[in-house]
């Protein structure tokens, strides 16, 4: 059964994308977003957006990987295979350091690209805005504010009309499964 | 001309007026034209060419699998090893593979965090360069003992024999190190590639609309997205910021932490890092010129980007030249006789041919770009990038032969030149490498699409201000 899942409108350059963001945040709209080719300097703000989590993600993984790093190494040269080599203690945590900064970074970097598809919610091969057909140029040179159904204020007989009075083109809905 | 005027700003003059900046992007791409130029790349028609290229680096990587077959077969004796000089080839060229990875991190993480917008033209391939050097490097290790059944020793794993690895070693460090490297280098390489793909999912139909689709992961472009997406960025470049400068400081431990005249000493690890991006920028150089001759990428891969990594090549080729001087002043200075004497005899012993090859490539050639118009000229800088790369070849090879060849007793002093298997297997790796290489720039966008169109001044809210506001 298809039914109205958001509504779609295009912008012509950055400029109006972020003029058209905060007027969609003004007008009290919470689930719609704003799709460009490149990172736009200055959309978070318009769009009254938080700040990334994902600083605390990474930041918690580094302290794990660098835990497990140390641990590992004392673990293996003090209790499980102690062998004295060159006279220095079992545990040499001097020695230990590169090992446990190598697995800081690899935990880092883990969590720093998991953390972000899974605060994205990627991978999600389907979306409904992949249900228009000119969305396809929002990775070239297209710029869309998208309003998702799911929102409270969305409201499809007056969504369209709003989408234009604040300068988008090509307004449509997004009609799917 | 139309775009031009369309865009005042656009005007070289007016932009350095505003700010000195000059502009990225030349030959007036708009963003759509730049989506064409880039992605057109891998969608038209292999070329016949390609094919022959391929053909070849399939041959020159088969010739590795042919000489890492007979090395396990027969053993490290087809190799030009002797006593006392165990290590020969196998280590100089994982040192010269990992150093040439390096630049591809310096222009991805470095230069990023040093908000160097210019890097955003090269910093694809160079990435890819970096995965596919530092797999070539990787399987040094692997084989060098020639008994690749074993190689298993090197990780901390539970086994039959109830031992584990000495963490106080740095060729332990080094599996982590470079194992790290790797591994984190083609996070950072793929996150990158995300929105790309998602651009060519979208010019394509059927099956390789499917494919690419599943690669970008269902990419929409939405702030949401990016918000995440440019803050992850940011923390890989800030974790991969400090791992490149350790990768080459904990190989250059494998030789300082050991008791030999000539290795012993506390520069190696930052000579060694300079090192690397010396040589990287080598091939970097190599690579950017004959990639953006076939693919006609001149509008994005710049003279002035050119000329930018030339100045690279310039600061990066004197810090290696003035740690030669260094190592020579310090040898002598320490009035230790014998590490003066491995220093006398690197540059005036039975290796002196190898010693200045080494200098003359790497420290004199590099001098040439002082002059403005010899680092503009395409043909100089590619002459000069290849001096680059055999000079650094040649710097590790004098520091691993010319030191073991004249150890500590000079009865047991022999000299050391490589078997056919040696030059068979260094000559292969190049076929890995261009293999991996020419995949790539067939099937994946060499140039990061997103990323060039964000540092173009259309892509700044600001730039339509000054036509009268945003309409």
């Amino acid at each position: 059964m298809s039914q109205t899942l958001g509504a779609l409108a295009r912008f012509t350059n950055p400029a109006e994308l972020i003029e058209a963001a905060k007027k969609v945040r003004d007008a009290g709209y919470k689930k719609f977003d704003c799709h460009s080719p490149f990172p736009i300097h200055g959309m978070d703000d318009a769009m009254g957006l938080k700040r990334s989590p994902l600083g605390y993600i990474v930041g918690g993984m580094t302290l794990t990987g660098a835990t497990v790093g140390m641990t590992l190494q004392y673990w293996v040269a003090a209790v499980e295979y102690p062998l004295i080599i060159s006279g220095k203690p079992f545990f040499s945590w001097q020695a230990f350091i590169i090992v446990t900064f190598a697995l800081f970074v690899l935990f880092g970097a883990f969590g720093a690209v998991l953390g972000m598809l899974h605060l994205n919610r990627l991978p999600r091969l389907h979306h409904p805005v992949f249900y228009s057909d000119k969305f396809a140029k929002v990775t070239d040179d297209a710029f869309y504010v998208s309003i998702e159904a799911e929102d409270e204020q969305f409201d499809e007989d007056k969504i369209q009309k709003f989408l234009s009075s604040i300068g988008g083109t090509d307004v449509e809905l997004l009609v799917g499964e | 001309m139309s775009i031009l005027n369309k865009h005042p700003q656009r005007d070289s003059a007016a932009t350095e007026a505003l700010g000195g900046e000059e502009l990225l992007v030349t030959g007036g791409h708009s963003f759509s034209t730049l989506t064409d130029k880039v992605s057109g790349i891998v969608e038209t028609k292999t070329p016949p060419k390609w094919y022959l290229l391929f053909a070849m680096a399939v041959s020159g990587a088969m010739v590795l699998l042919g000489a890492i077959g007979w090395l396990v077969w027969e053993g490290t004796g087809i190799w030009g090893l002797n006593n006392p000089v165990g290590w020969g080839w196998a280590i100089v060229n994982f040192v010269f593979w990992v150093g040439i990875g390096h630049a591809g991190t310096l222009i991805s993480a470095i230069l990023f965090l040093l908000r160097q917008q210019w890097r955003t033209a090269i910093n694809r391939f160079a990435e890819a360069m970096t995965i596919f050097a530092v797999i070539c490097a990787l399987v040094f290790p692997g084989i060098h003992v020639g008994r690749i059944w074993l190689a298993y020793y090197m990780f901390p794993i539970p086994n039959q024999m109830l031992i584990w690895p000495n963490f106080r070693s740095p060729l332990l460090w080094d599996i982590f190190a470079v194992g790290t490297y790797f591994t984190v280098s083609t996070l950072f390489w793929y996150v990158g590639l995300i929105p790309d793909l998602a651009t060519l999912r979208d010019r394509a139909t059927k099956v390789r609309k499917k494919v690419l689709g599943f690669f970008a992961m269902g990419w929409r472009g939405g702030n949401r997205q990016w918000q995440h997406y440019e803050k992850a960025y940011l923390m890989l470049a800030g974790l991969a910021t400090p791992l490149v400068l350790s990768v080459h400081s904990v190989v250059a431990t494998d030789f300082a932490t050991s008791m030999v005249p000539g290795w012993h000493t506390t520069i190696f690890p930052p000579y060694f890092v300079a090192g690397a991006v010396f040589s990287g920028f080598g091939m970097v150089m190599t690579l950017a010129i004959i990639a953006r001759k076939i693919y006609g990428l001149e509008d994005i891969i710049t003279v002035n980007h050119l000329e930018k990594m030339n100045k690279i090549i310039l600061v990066t080729g004197s810090m290696v030249g003035y740690a030669y001087m260094t190592e020579f002043f310090i040898a002598w200075y320490s009035g230790n006789e014998y590490e003066f004497f491995a220093f006398i005899n690197r540059a005036l012993g039975p290796y002196a041919w190898a010693y200045w090859i080494m200098f003359l490539c790497n420290v004199i050639t590099p001098q040439i770009f002082w002059f403005k118009k010899l680092r503009r000229s395409i043909p100089v800088m590619f002459v000069a990038s290849i001096f680059v790369n055999i000079g650094m070849w040649f710097e590790r090879f004098v520091i691993t032969v010319t030191s073991l060849s004249r150890d500590f007793l000079p009865s047991s002093w022999d000299y050391y030149s490589p078997s056919i298997w040696d030059i068979l297997t260094f000559v292969g790796s190049f076929g890995l490498f261009f293999t991996f290489f020419l995949l790539f720039l067939r099937f994946l966008p060499m140039v990061a699409l997103a990323e060039v169109k964000g540092v173009m001044p259309e892509a700044d809210p600001h730039n339509y201000h000054s036509e009268g506001g945003a309409k």
